[in-house]
């Protein structure tokens, strides 16, 4: 069975045709924080740079990105740290 | 509106300009990321007012139901939500945190 940053991964590809896509696993960061479960899983880092961001508040955004992983909120996935950028956004930073 | 714990949470942000759900108290915050919320509301000299979900588990539930948002904290201001502390964190660094605070007529101190 695929982990779940396996699964975030494939789900956010399928779902944004991301320019960039970098799902990072932190629960060992997190270990023995509320929330946090021994078999881990539980706290991600998600940078995403999209086309589909273009036009949508930083809220908007984030909804989009939590509605294409409510099945893994439900299923455990207690943090989820998001930086979500159009591809312009991502060129000019610094 | 019919579910009490919304009926709280509205009753909650409309009283309060700047309303924090978090984890712990201001004080004593139990999660990083509702402490840096606390911090950055702090850091501008922002009056907020915040409320404790690990305290009430009907307001755990709610307060994710309620806008749709599947993660604590929440910040909202003037009944709006802003967000959780990747977005107000990027928006204190931006300087669009300190121009929402303005516009919406809240005292606070810059930064700089």
């Amino acid at each position: 069975m695929a982990s779940r940053s396996e699964r975030l991964h494939a789900c956010l590809l399928a779902g944004f045709a991301p320019l960039l896509l970098e799902v990072q696993d932190d629960s060992a960061r997190h270990a023995g924080h509320a929330g946090a479960r021994p078999e881990g899983e539980t706290h991600f880092s998600v940078h995403l740079v999209s086309d589909v961001f273009r036009g949508q508040s930083r809220v908007a955004r984030a909804r989009a990105v939590h509605e294409a992983l409510a099945v893994e909120f439900a299923g455990g996935l207690h943090a989820l740290s998001l930086k979500l950028q159009t591809p312009d956004e991502h060129a000019t930073v610094f | 509106m019919t579910n009490p714990t919304f009926e709280r949470i509205q009753a909650e942000i409309d009283a309060h300009p700047v309303m924090l759900f978090m984890k712990g108290t201001a004080m004593f915050p139990q999660c990083g990321f509702s402490a840096r919320v606390v911090q950055i509301l702090s850091h501008l000299n922002v009056p907020f007012h915040t409320a404790n979900v690990l305290e009430d588990a009907e307001l755990r539930d709610g307060i994710k139901q309620f806008s749709n948002w599947p993660t604590i904290p929440q910040l909202y201001i003037k009944g709006e939500l802003v967000g959780g502390s990747d977005i107000v964190s990027e928006m204190f660094q931006s300087g669009e945190l300190a121009t929402l605070l303005k516009e919406k007529g809240i005292p606070h101190q810059d930064a700089a």
